[in-house]
């Protein structure tokens, strides 16, 4: 056993799965509380619906499709300057968050859009109907309606923002990623490496299957 | 109670679905208004409840004129007006109770209240035992009663019906349509309804509007324009309903 994972320090990869675990937890928290207002607008503001403004669409779209098209890797190195400014560091798990929200709000929103398409128009218009103003066709008829697409939206953007957490090692974020660059790549550690990505893959799979239940739990069509 | 003065629509894309047409609804009444598809029936009950704005002309109900309306007077006038559709539109996310409450907590009924309404709402469609079940779980006309019980929830004076009973098998059709036909005759509701059946014209309708291509091509009551039709669209109509 100790031959197999001789330099494996265990407290090490406890300490590097927490950070990981933190950087997720806030950085999905953010970007689902960026990413839904971002999506109702894009929807909104979209042809036909109930705020239709090309203008607006366009110009949050553009800089929606602006952020998107921005390698991760690149957008870490980019957003320093700013991440300094907001969190008084560019470095460790603090430093880390605000790229990893402006990488993945902006994939959520798009989610969250496609989810409130499906709702369909009938829906919308018998809310209208009753006497709803916008604010209340979108809280009371539209997130309700969309909720297991907006869960599964999610899903889909904690299991990336995985891979962001482990891409941000590149620039001392810490957490498992870091770990595996560290060690696992640069001292040829292969222990270290399998294990951080034994534990990112447990833990993708543990957040697909939460998120399967819940958006489950939450369908009544 | 409801009048239509000249109105015309016209889309973004130029297409013309109503032309000049006039119409008056009077309180109590049932009004049935029949054409093919295309023929422009949606637009005109969307115009009643402000979901579509004229492009010319005017549409009053109980002489508040619609286009001259703001949006939270048009939000109020709404609460008037009761509609239910072909496809239910029914919230899959809430319960038979949670969506026939939906209209009283947009009106702000405080929950003691929308409660004790909810459970006489569906006493009166027949679904006490259905309310906490989701409408997925639901046959089509019963979908349709909670439709009608959330239509009547804010206590309108107009129900508008939107193809009500065409996703409906012929049994249940005719349950729907008896419903609809108490209600009109118990409460006093005004009825406004589209359809492409004459068979549910006669079942419910004292009156009836013939629409084809965007124009009102006959009016007046259910038996003078069956009995004596001179259009050829009221004739097609009557023809297609096996006469």
């Amino acid at each position: 056993m100790s031959g197999l994972f001789a330099n494996i320090v265990w407290s090490d990869i406890w300490q590097a799965t927490l950070d990981t675990l933190v950087m997720l937890g806030a950085s999905l928290a953010l970007t689902i509380a960026l990413g839904i207002p971002l999506g109702v607008l894009l929807f909104l503001t979209g042809t036909g619906q109930l705020a239709e403004s090309r203008l607006l669409n366009r110009l949050i779209g553009m800089a929606v499709n602006v952020l998107r098209s921005v390698p991760f890797v690149i957008l870490l190195i980019v957003m320093i300057p700013l991440t300094l400014l907001v969190m008084g560091t560019s470095l460790g798990v603090a430093g880390a968050i605000p790229p990893l929200v402006v990488g993945a709000a902006p994939f959520y929103a798009r989610l969250v859009e496609g989810a409130l398409r499906e709702v369909p128009r009938v829906t919308v218009e018998a809310t209208q109907a009753m006497g709803a103003s916008r604010l209340q066709i979108v809280v009371k008829a539209l997130l309700p309606e969309a909720l297991p697409g907006l869960i599964a939206g999610a899903t889909v953007t904690a299991v990336a923002l995985v891979s962001f957490t482990a891409m941000a090692g590149v620039v001392g974020a810490g957490g498992l990623g870091d770990l595996a660059i560290r060690y696992g790549y640069q001292r040829f550690q292969t222990d270290v490496m399998l294990v951080t990505v034994a534990l990112m893959v447990l833990l993708v799979q543990l957040i697909q299957f939460a998120g399967d239940r819940l958006a489950r739990h939450f369908d009544h069509r | 109670m409801i009048e239509l003065d000249d109105v015309t629509k016209r889309f973004a894309d130029g297409t013309r679905a109503l032309e000049r047409v006039s119409l008056t609804v009077p309180r109590g009444a049932a009004f049935g208004i029949i054409g093919r598809s295309g023929a422009g029936k949606s637009t005109l009950l969307r115009l009643i409840n402000g979901l579509e704005r004229p492009s010319e002309g005017d549409v009053r109900v109980d002489g508040i004129s619609l286009p001259g309306l703001s949006d939270g007077g048009l939000r109020s006038l709404r609460r008037r007006i009761g509609m239910i559709f072909q496809s239910f539109g029914l919230l899959d996310s809430r319960d038979v109770a949670g969506n026939v409450a939906l209209p009283l907590e947009l009106a702000g009924v405080p929950r003691a209240d929308r409660e004790v309404r909810v459970a006489e709402l569906l006493a009166r469609v027949g679904l006490s035992d259905k309310a906490a079940s989701y409408p997925s779980r639901l046959s089509g006309g019963q979908r349709q009663r909670v439709g009608i019980a959330r239509a009547l929830a804010t206590r309108p004076d107009i129900l508008l019906c939107d193809e009500a009973t065409s996703a409906l098998d012929p049994e249940t059709t005719r349950s729907i349509l008896a419903l609809l036909g108490a209600l009109n005759r118990e409460l006093g509701l005004t009825i406004v309804l589209i359809t492409h059946e004459m068979a549910v014209v006669r079942a419910v309708c004292d009156q009836v509007a013939v629409l084809e291509a965007g124009r009102i091509v006959e009016t007046g009551p259910v038996a003078s324009v069956f009995g004596g039709a001179r259009h050829d669209a009221t004739l097609r109509l009557l023809g297609e309903a096996g006469r």
